[in-house]
């Protein structure tokens, strides 16, 4: 290699590299640069996402007119069900919204959402993110909550124009306010680097908790909005040792199946409970 | 003689690289995936260390973290390092059987793990564990055959 020598480039490099390390983590600095980069990372996500696509295509386009009746009418049954359930849930939301008032509280507005698919997914199974097909030019925005059928997946961390990035809730460095469904006790639920499994830390051993709980989110953080499904408690155990009681939640959200989930456009106005 | 023959032949390799390191696979396999970036990058180091240096390796770095998602920087500067080490080997490694340039691999792949989960340490709480040696050691395994094959494309392509 001709110029300067390869010991100085190689400094030269690795000192550039960690100033860019520290400008990306530290600062917004490089924000605008990665989220045009990222861009041109669609297309790998996209290629990849081909064989997946192709089998889910071939599964709709192949199948027989029999059984594309029997799917309608499933279909058809399910969304007359659902129908019925909206409309008892718009009756209870009027009844919340008249309730609220009484106790002098501001309105819950509800939320839109957006429908988006994965297309990508962390390769380092230490890192739990995935990579969706909505992006700035949908809408979307850092920190925004994303949910599939079943419950809370996780929050935005980073867009392009038309890809967005979102950490999962079960990643280890993840951590969100949640509350108990059957009595409002509030805690934080924190990822522990597996899929089917969180945990509830710091929780005192004399706290009203049972396995089978639901937690569902509290709406504190200011970051996900308030009562979706997260997880369902599948153990307690205190140790009277212990100060704290060890509890581990199973994620609601099918985490490792969900090809398609919901972008949720936050438009709630917090309200300051008489309670609190 | 034209200098920038067979450029594309190299080009290829590396998106090929990059869209094996991140095809989905399952949850298992992820950590038996091999460091295919670091792989080619070795063997273009080896075979063409006039052309193929740490800027180059900086580059793939680079265009790494943007694919992943993680800091820009953070690959990048791994790879300058594994690239420098490949480069003060080259001779060397020309000479030794499958086997011994193996071995080799295996430690310039484990290094790259190393270094990125150093640089990773510097701004997040990282669990610890030899995690990082399951990839190393199905590179080096792998490596013969990416060798050969990527030889085989040199050749072919006349890529110098």
């Amino acid at each position: 290699m001709k110029g300067p020598s390869v010991v100085a480039r190689t400094i030269g490099l690795c000192v550039l590299s960690l100033v860019l390390v520290f400008a990306d983590y530290r600062t917004g600095v490089l924000t605008p640069l990665r989220s045009t980069l990222s861009a041109v990372a669609v297309p790998f996500y996209w290629l990849v996402d081909t064989p997946e696509r192709f089998v889910n295509w071939s599964a709709d386009t192949l199948i027989n007119r029999r059984d594309l009746l029997a799917d309608n009418e499933a279909l058809r049954s399910e969304a007359i069900v659902l129908r019925a359930k909206m409309q008892r849930l718009s009756v209870l939301e009027a009844e919340n919204s008249r309730l609220r008032e009484l106790l002098n509280s501001s309105e819950i507005v509800s939320d839109d959402v957006l429908v988006a698919e994965l297309i990508g997914v962390s390769p380092d199974p230490a890192i739990h993110t995935i990579v969706l097909n909505r992006g700035s030019s949908d809408g979307v925005y850092v920190g925004q909550a994303v949910l599939d059928a079943h419950g809370l997946m996780g929050q935005v961390t980073a867009i392009s124009s038309s890809s967005s990035r979102v950490l999962l809730i079960t990643d280890a460095t993840h951590a969100m306010p949640v509350q108990i469904n059957r009595n409002g006790v509030r805690a934080i639920l924190e990822g522990v680097g597996r899929l089917d499994q969180l945990e509830l830390r710091h929780v005192p051993a004399t706290m009203d908790i049972q396995v089978g709980d639901i937690l569902v989110s509290s709406g504190l953080g200011r970051r996900f909005p308030v009562g979706y499904p997260v997880a369902t408690i599948v153990s307690v155990s205190r140790d009277p040792g212990q100060a704290f009681a060890m509890i581990k939640a199973s994620p609601s959200a099918h985490l490792d199946r969900s090809r398609h989930v919901l972008l949720v456009f936050d438009s709630i106005v917090r309200s300051h409970d008489a309670e609190l | 003689m034209q200098s920038s023959n067979g450029q594309w032949v190299i080009l290829v390799s590396f998106i090929v690289a990059l869209l094996l390191s991140v095809v989905i696979v399952p949850r298992w396999m992820m950590y038996f995936r091999p460091e295919w970036v670091t792989l080619i990058l070795i063997y273009w180091v080896i075979a063409l260390p006039h052309r193929i240096g740490v800027g180059t390796a900086w580059l793939f770095g680079v265009a790494l973290d943007i694919l992943l998602g993680v800091p820009l920087g953070v690959n990048a500067f791994a790879l300058s390092i594994v690239a420098a080490v490949a480069y003060a080997l080259h001779q060397r490694m020309r000479m030794f059987a499958f086997w011994q340039q193996s071995v080799i691999v295996f430690v310039l792949v484990g290094l790259n793990e190393m270094l990125c989960h150093w640089v990773k340490s510097l701004y997040a709480d990282l669990s610890g564990g030899l995690y990082f040696l399951l990839p190393a050691l199905v590179s080096a395994i792998i490596w013969p055959w990416v060798m050969i094959l990527l030889r085989h494309f040199r050749r072919v392509f006349s890529v110098q």
